[in-house]
């Protein structure tokens, strides 16, 4: 924009836009920034009751938010390495084979296409343990002489493993598809150049491989990060709605029954919560960018 | 280091398992590279130069056929242990290395006995670097680097590792016409102070003829011809080498042979008794016209290009292949420029006499 002529112009063409974005997110944004220094804040009267830290200090106290955020830690650090390393390996098998690639690509993506709940459904069969069956996976547990677990009613370890395993295959087909098309654009001549030098597979996979599919790896880091953070349907899918008696809840799910669930109507808890996540993802996505700068070639 | 090619053949098969979709890039090909000789494989696209190159790197494993370096073998032999240094059409230098990075990327592959120190390596890498003058390069990422910079690295990465054959896939043709001068001659300078045998792909014949001790001519996959380039210019075996070496190129006239008698039309421009009756192509090289009004050629004379050392004539005559004919005439030799007609008398050794069917050389 060198002159002012043609600034007002694009600003013009900005318009719709920034309206939009402007009254449905930055608005709200700052709307709940505020809530969560309005102690008590009430919608039907749109009354409070005073300013301050209170909010904050409610929720940091609460057991069932030190819970979520425990879940939720707990979820993001074993799920987005966990997955991430399934899917390179994933997506590196599938560039080496030839026949039935097609066929390959299309079963590892299925899972993306499916419907969480129904998802959700098929992993309560295959774990739960009802009066008249053990489910399936019990079954297999037995067959090599362990005893039954409850991994939906059951021990946290046990329900735990469950909510991982499903967020990993859940997410790991959007990052095989991606990581694929990386390894795909990783041109023929580098690993040719590398196969003259006599460049054992290892450091090809080191040296080569990696640095050019980093920005993709670091994408796919990022939003993994950001979306284990936000999760909260999948422990639905699993442990039903009221997941604090499971002891399964999310920050997301956290602020939701602040809101709607059936110990709802804290707004002003809920925009707390919701502040503080906030708070972490930044930090986090911050890290990642920090320590990107040294490890991404682009 | 001497190459031997023997009977190599390589055919790529097609889409289905029928035998008419193969493609066979290369075909029964045999020739052998004299030690620390720097030879230009030379074709147009897609006659398996190539993959040719690709064959002697060790990347693609021929279909029948043998290669030999030296006396041993290395048909089957893996790419890595061949000794080997392959420049890439593209450099396919590492985006995210920097330069020393790159050259020293061969080294840091040795293991065993061959294991360098780091101060080897270091001395190794400079000593190449210094080589090819991007000494002052090293912290550079390929990125930030011009076309020929960037060719320079790739030679040096080549050279590290002190390759018994230096192979180049089409090295000048990603860079631009003034460059392109500037590093064959320095690839020639490279070849001659290493020493090492070196061929080079490229579909230029200029670029071919000017740096190398040896061409060796393909088409569609099979050996035309072999030798150093003057005696290849001079005497070419059949049309399409005729064709293919020379600018501008060879003019080729519709003949015919009768009693020993070469003909272009009416007109009798050769006596050549070894050669037996019937329908021909003659080709008479730019340079081989030499006007002269009781010459036996007669053109219509169209255009004059004034080059200043010499001149290029552009007549037409109606038994010439292409719709023109030029020929390259000392700027001396006075020509009527108004005239309708022009006559050449022609050299005889640059003219050649090929089979209408075979396209084999007759005379």
């Amino acid at each position: 924009m060198e002159t002012g002529k043609n600034s007002w112009k694009a600003w013009l063409y900005l318009l719709p836009a920034i309206n939009f974005l402007g009254a449905f997110m930055v608005y709200p944004l700052v709307d709940v920034f505020v809530y969560s220094f309005e102690e008590g804040y009430n919608f039907a009267s749109q009354s409070f009751f005073g300013v301050g830290l209170y909010n904050f200090s409610y929720v940091l106290r609460d057991p069932y938010f030190l819970q979520a955020v425990k879940n939720t830690l707990i979820l993001v650090l074993i799920t987005v390495p966990l997955s991430t390393g399934f899917a390179l390996l994933i997506s590196l098998g599938l560039s080496s084979v030839k026949k039935v690639k097609n066929l390959f690509q299309t079963i590892y993506f299925l899972p993306y296409v499916t419907n969480t709940l129904a998802v959700g459904l098929v992993f309560m069969i295959l774990f739960k343990k009802t009066a008249y069956s053990d489910g399936l996976v019990n079954l297999l547990i037995n067959r090599f002489g362990g005893s039954s677990v409850d991994f939906i009613d059951g021990p946290y370890w046990a329900k735990m493993f469950v909510l991982c395993f499903y967020t990993i295959w859940i997410v790991m087909p959007f990052k095989i598809l991606i990581l694929t098309s990386a390894l795909a654009s990783v041109k023929e001549d580098y690993y040719n150049a590398a196969k003259i030098d006599g460049t054992s597979k290892f450091r090809t996979f080191t040296n080569i491989t990696l640095p050019m599919i980093s920005p993709m790896l670091f994408y796919l880091v990022i939003t993994g990060f950001i979306g284990a953070f936000k999760a909260y349907s999948d422990s639905v899918a699993l442990f039903g709605v009221n997941l604090n008696a499971a002891g399964m809840n999310t920050i997301v799910g956290y602020v939701y029954d602040m809101l709607y669930g059936s110990s709802g109507g804290y707004p002003s808890f809920a925009s707390a919560a919701a502040i503080i996540l906030f708070a972490i993802v930044l930090t986090i996505t911050c890290i990642n960018l920090l320590v990107s700068k040294k490890h991404v070639h682009y | 280091m001497k190459v031997v090619l023997q009977n190599l053949t390589k055919i790529f098969p097609g889409k289905s398992k029928k035998e008419a979709d193969q493609v066979v890039a290369v075909n029964d090909f045999s020739f052998e590279i004299p030690d620390g000789k720097l030879v230009g494989l030379l074709g147009p696209s897609g006659c398996g130069k190539s993959t040719m190159l690709n064959m002697i790197s060790g990347l693609q494993k021929p279909t029948s056929g043998h290669i030999y370096f030296g006396d041993d073998e290395v048909t089957y032999v893996e790419p890595e242990h061949r000794g080997v240094g392959l420049v890439f059409q593209n450099y396919a230098l590492y985006p995210h290395l920097n330069v020393k990075q790159n050259i020293m990327f061969p080294l840091q592959n040795l293991k065993g006995k061959n294991k360098l120190s780091k101060e080897e390596m270091e001395k190794r890498v400079t000593e190449a670097a210094r080589f090819v003058q991007i000494d002052s390069l090293l912290d550079r990422k390929p990125a930030e680097m011009s076309g020929g910079q960037q060719q320079r690295v790739a030679i040096a990465r080549a050279l590290v590792k002190m390759p018994g054959v230096l192979l180049l896939d089409e090295p000048l043709s990603n860079l631009d016409a003034r460059l392109r001068l500037q590093t064959r001659e320095e690839i020639r300078r490279i070849q001659k102070e290493t020493k090492i045998t070196t061929i080079f792909v490229t579909h230029d014949q200029e670029e071919a003829m000017s740096i190398s001790d040896m061409i060796v001519v393909m088409k569609q996959g099979t050996l035309q011809q072999i030798g150093k380039p003057q005696d290849v210019y001079d005497d070419p075996v059949n049309l399409f080498v005729a064709k293919f070496l020379g600018t501008p190129p060879i003019n080729v006239f519709e003949g015919k042979a009768e009693n020993g008698k070469i003909y272009i039309g009416n007109d009798n421009v050769l006596y050549a008794p070894e050669v037996r009756d019937g329908e021909v192509y003659v080709g008479i090289r730019p340079e081989g016209f030499i006007p002269d009004p009781e010459g036996p050629l007669c053109c219509r004379l169209i255009n004059i290009e004034v080059m200043g050392r010499d001149m290029s004539v552009i007549s037409a005559n109606n038994s010439a292949v292409s719709e023109t004919v030029r020929s390259i005439i000392n700027s001396d030799a006075g020509i009527d420029t108004d005239s309708e007609f022009i006559r050449f008398s022609v050299k005889p050794h640059k003219i050649f006499v090929f089979d209408k069917e075979t396209e084999e050389r007759l005379y």
